[in-house]
């Protein structure tokens, strides 16, 4: 194998199989938004500070700037493009962020809510101190985060569902 | 902000890894969690040729308990897995309190265990943990397998007593004894950020209540986790009365391998100051949990 070699990679992204031959040091950021024209997985920082590129690997909330794509062979990948339903209508969490003021230019908002959807789910109630603990890794320079936790609250009693793709299957 | 080009490897066993890393020596790098190293590759601070992923080696990722009643933790493991397991708390309850500390938790879903104590960031939580607690790392090669403590495991600033060709598969933490006591406590600017100061403490207690046992570990303070050998020694004999522990943190703050840098988030004055407060905190903490223990 040379360097230039190619990977082969097989995954699911919200509910769509894809088959694609990658570099090994292609970010999965980039495989994603470059590769699959999913370009609602944002890149702010690279070095994973900002949460921006939040997606759920397996269920899991992960940086995808931080990880290669030739590493998920195999893997189940939702991306905020997987959170409303086929006809456009916004996931609960989406819609709560609407009502709440959750977001300005919008930039950070994909990596909010693929941190929250986990969160919500493991703790249907939290407190305000709970929504601020698990929205830490995530940089807003708009919102001030205000709208953001209360976006969460008006959800904590109801609990976010999964995301559609997911619901559906 | 994009890595060098670089070769992939993902071998399924032990095996297979430790026979690539003795092919391309120091040419190669293991990728646990990628949470630090990807980081450096993507601003090029690391630009190994080969990487060797350890993720699809099943066999790295496990808790389990050891017949001497500690517990051993794969390499592999994920630091969130760590966290929520049952096992850790019952009989590492330091690292049950500290791994919250890390980073967040997107960072600690895909971050691991051995990752953390490997890297040996100075700022980070886990080394300075394994020196109070005494930790034994277990390091394979091709040829075989050695156990080195914590305390020798580090040796400089990101430099460990880990070779090119050898991995970190395991940590063995060692049972928490009757009478003993633990805590951890830092200072940081924001939830998540690298502490500024951090401190590990673990004491025991004997049958008349004096401590027999104390180990106090710094992070942030020096080029690696320091363990402030003369500063615990003084609290042996003691009931760890309020003054023994401000004479333990006082020595601690000025014993000569304690040398926190002065740098953009803190001056090493601040610092040192910081160590006498969170170690009178952590003491505190750990010497009444002690004698609950007792
Ligand atoms: C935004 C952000 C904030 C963070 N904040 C903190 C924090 O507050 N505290 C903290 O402690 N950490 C923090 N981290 C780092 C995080 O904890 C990393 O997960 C950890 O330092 C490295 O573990 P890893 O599994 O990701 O290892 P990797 O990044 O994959 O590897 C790190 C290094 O260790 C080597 N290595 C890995 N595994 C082995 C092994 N088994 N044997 C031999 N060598 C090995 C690798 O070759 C590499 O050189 C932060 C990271 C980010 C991105
Ligand atoms: S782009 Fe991944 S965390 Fe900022
Ligand atoms: S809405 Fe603009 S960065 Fe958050």
């Amino acid at each position: 194998m040379d360097d230039s070699a190619l990977i082969d990679v097989a995954l699911t992204v919200n509910g769509t199989h894809y088959q694609r031959q990658v570099e090994s040091r292609l970010l999965l950021s980039d495989f994603l938004r470059h590769d699959l024209g999913l370009t609602g997985t944002h890149v702010g920082c690279e070095h994973g500070v900002c949460g921006a590129c939040t997606i759920l690997l397996d269920g899991e909330a992960v940086r995808a700037c931080l990880l290669f794509a030739a590493q998920v062979r195999g893997s189940t990948i939702t991306t905020v493009e997987g959170l409303a339903a086929a006809d456009g209508t916004l996931h609960p969490l989406q819609e709560a962020f609407r009502q709440a003021h959750g977001l300005q230019c919008g930039f950070c908002t994909p990596g909010f809510l693929l941190t929250l959807v986990p969160f919500l789910a493991e703790n249907p109630n939290p407190d305000d101190r709970e929504i601020r603990q698990a929205i830490s890794g995530n940089l807003c320079r708009c919102t001030g985060y205000q709208g953001i936790v209360d976006a969460v609250r008006s959800l904590s009693r109801t609990g976010a569902p999964k995301p559609a793709h997911e619901a559906e299957t | 902000m994009k890595p060098a080009p670089f070769r992939y490897f993902a071998p399924e066993t032990l095996d297979e890894a430790l026979s690539l890393l003795a092919e391309h020596g120091d040419e190669a790098k293991p990728l646990a969690g990628g949470q630090s190293l990807v980081p450096a590759m993507n601003f090029r601070l690391a630009q190994p040729a080969v990487l060797v992923d350890l993720n699809r080696i099943a066999a790295l990722s496990f808790i389990r308990p050891d017949d001497a009643g500690g517990v051993v933790v794969g390499a592999m493991t994920r630091q969130r897995a760590v966290e929520h397991s049952e096992l850790v708390a019952a009989r590492a309850p330091l690292v049950t309190e500290t791994v919250p500390y890390i980073a967040h938790a997107q960072i600690r879903n895909r971050g691991t265990f051995g990752g953390s104590l490997a890297h040996a960031d100075p700022a980070s939580e886990l080394p300075a943990v394994a020196l109070a607690l005494d930790a034994q790392f277990t390091l394979a090669c091709r040829s075989g397998q050695r156990v080195v403590p914590a305390e020798a495991f580090y040796t400089d600033l990101f430099e460990t007593a880990c070779g090119h060709e050898e991995l970190l598969v395991d940590v063995r933490l060692p049972t928490a004894a009757a009478g003993s006591g633990f805590a951890f406590e830092e200072l940081a600017r924001r939830h998540g950020d690298y502490a500024l100061v951090g401190v590990a403490v673990a004491v025991q207690r004997g049958a008349d209540g004096t401590l027999i046992d104390a180990r106090m570990a710094y992070l942030s303070v020096g080029p690696g986790p320091v363990l402030a050998t003369r500063a615990s020694a003084s609290l042996l004999g003691t009931r760890g009365e309020t003054e023994a522990l401000r004479v333990a943190a006082s020595l601690a703050a000025h014993e000569d391998i304690v040398d926190p840098p002065s740098d953009i988030h803190a001056t090493a004055a601040y610092r040192r100051h910081l160590i006498e407060v969170l170690t009178v905190r952590a003491l505190t903490r750990a010497c009444s949990r002690a004698q609950e223990g007792a």
